[in-house]
């Protein structure tokens, strides 16, 4: 079964992004969602806020369904976004079996224990460094997950992008595209 | 077009657009998008936003607000509705319509700000002294939300009584697409006799809540309002049935919780289990008909909640204890996973089996 069709099976799919306050897992969460509604698809977020902000991650979940989504709070997420080593500490052990890693391996520096989860690696912070701003290392990631996932289209990523920023300066949007696309080139499949 | 909005922001665009013009409150987690939104969105469309001295400096301005004829809203969270309280047994005394959300969290005290669902009783039996009572409303999506919201500044006015929007710091915090429909009242809406705006050419008007002389006037005004509750429960009744018809079992549940409980309804339909579901719409008034009608036919009843058993109260007076009900809840800032749902769905209709 390819990737999409794994995704496709569920009747929801359940996605944490988690990093450290400030890796912006929220604006990662936040354009997924986006992009969802650009396809006109079924999408809750959820960010989680308050004490557990101020340790070790920092984390936002998107639910992605054809039907009625359920509850937009989740306890074993389908596939993951890892910003950092104690967010795979955390999640690890709650993903879904057969569920998928995306480790930032930049700041990830162990493999995941389990065997039953497929991972992907994508340097971020480090891409996201020699982009010239580490702050995108979230579009990075990001870009290595639609890759990786086929869950949304790359266009309606990148006007997710364009729309979020869109107050911002067009050299910022430009900046998240590459992010998003240099993140879609070099993700490395772990064996 | 859809927007993606969370439900904080999704029910204050919804009173923006229903014409609210005052919006006083205070922060506390999980509501503080409210007065953030509002906190900009007001002066822009040339309404009046005050961050108050307190939750209870915030619900008395909207007793002015409301005498003074503006439709009004305030909003908490569990410990500021607390506070609330004597304004808001002020307000229903004097017959002014305002709008009050809660989006509830953990209790009791300070407790914590995960969602809960545990001012239950609070929004529906009184939580201030006298025998008043509120219309209260749980939505259980961020759609909902948006059209509820406008309705509440409906019902506030057609019946001339603060509406309590009872949510959860799910709800406020997550994140939904929302179709910002435009406002179309849906009752009738009186023209304010009531309101304090310069008695030049016209007889003064009173609005008080103090009745000393004669000695029975107070219970005369009760007899009125009473009949207005009588009035209301007659007329205002919603709720979601899902496959009651042929159902052993019923989940009954509301707000976010309904919806949770929504998604265990469906996987335990689709594994041939015989479930329905009824989710009240209006808590206050509650509606018995489909409870009533429901306790005619299926087996038992299975009530979720995020407290310690509150809700389950009115569900057994509305089923007049006919038929068993079991209970999966508790309180604090625990949630249910439809998984959690659904074996307790399948528990019990194992048992139902066997007995």
């Amino acid at each position: 079964m390819s990737d999409a069709e794994t995704v496709m099976s569920g009747q929801e799919t359940k996605i944490v992004i988690a990093g450290f306050g400030g890796q912006g897992v929220v604006v990662a969460g936040n354009i997924i969602a986006r992009a969802c509604v650009i396809e006109g698809r079924n999408v809750t977020g959820m960010i989680s806020y308050g004490a557990e902000m101020r340790g070790g991650t920092a984390n936002a979940t998107v639910v992605i369904s054809e039907g009625e989504i359920a509850s937009p709070v989740v306890e074993t997420p389908d596939m993951a976004i890892i910003m950092n080593q104690p967010s795979l500490d955390k999640f690890e052990p709650v993903i879904a079996g057969g569920g998928l890693l995306i480790l930032n391996t930049s700041l990830v520096d162990r493999r995941p224990h389990r065997d039953d989860l497929r991972a992907v690696q994508i340097a971020a912070s480090q891409i996201a460094h020699e982009l010239g701003n580490v702050r995108v290392a979230n579009i990075v990631a990001l870009g290595a997950f639609i890759r990786k996932t086929k869950l949304l289209r790359p266009a309606s990523v990148e006007q997710a992008i364009a729309d979020l920023f869109a107050s911002k300066k067009a050299a910022l949007v430009e900046l998240n595209i590459r992010a998003l696309n240099e993140g879609m080139a070099r993700l490395v499949e772990a064996s | 077009m859809k927007i993606l909005l969370k439900g904080n922001e999704v029910m204050c665009e919804a009173a923006i657009q229903a014409g609210c013009r005052f919006f006083a409150g205070y922060p506390i987690t999980p509501q503080n998008e409210v007065p953030e939104y509002m906190s900009h969105r007001m002066p822009a469309v040339g309404g009046a936003f005050v961050q108050a001295e307190s939750e209870i400096a915030a619900i008395n301005m909207l007793f002015g607000a409301s005498a003074a004829g503006a439709r009004c809203m305030t909003s908490s969270s569990s410990p500021g509705i607390s506070l609330k309280q004597e304004g808001i047994s002020y307000i229903t005394a004097a017959e002014l319509p305002c709008v009050i959300a809660n989006m509830q969290r953990g209790g009791p005290g300070l407790g914590n700000i995960r969602a809960s669902q545990a001012d239950y009783w609070q929004a529906v039996k009184g939580g201030g002294h006298g025998d008043y009572r509120l219309i209260v409303l749980g939505p259980s999506t961020l759609p909902e939300l948006y059209t509820l919201t406008m309705n509440a500044f409906d019902y506030a006015d057609h019946y001339r009584n603060p509406v309590l929007i009872l949510g959860d710091g799910i709800l406020g915090q997550m994140a939904e697409p929302v179709e910002l429909t435009p406002y179309a009242p849906v009752v009738d809406l009186p023209e304010k006799d009531f309101v304090l705006d310069g008695c030049a050419g016209r007889k003064p008007r009173v609005i008080k809540t103090l009745y000393l002389r004669p000695a029975l006037e107070l219970v005369h005004r009760n007899e009125l309002l009473q009949a207005k509750y009588d009035k209301i429960s007659s007329e205002l009744s919603l709720f979601e049935e899902i496959e009651t018809a042929d159902a052993e079992l019923i989940v009954a549940a509301y707000g976010i919780t309904a919806r949770i409980a929504k998604g265990a309804v469906r996987t335990a339909r689709r594994n041939g289990l015989k479930v329905g579901m009824i989710r009240p719409i209006t808590l206050w008034p509650f509606p018995e008909e489909p409870f009533m009608r429901a306790a005619r036919t299926a087996e038992k009843f299975l009530v979720v909640e995020m407290s310690n058993g509150q809700f389950i109260e009115d569900v057994k007076l509305a089923t007049a204890c006919r038929r068993p009900v079991e209970f999966l809840g508790k309180g604090g800032g625990w949630y249910p996973t439809p998984e959690a749902i659904f074996e307790k769905i399948s528990t019990m209709c194992e048992k139902s089996l066997a007995d």
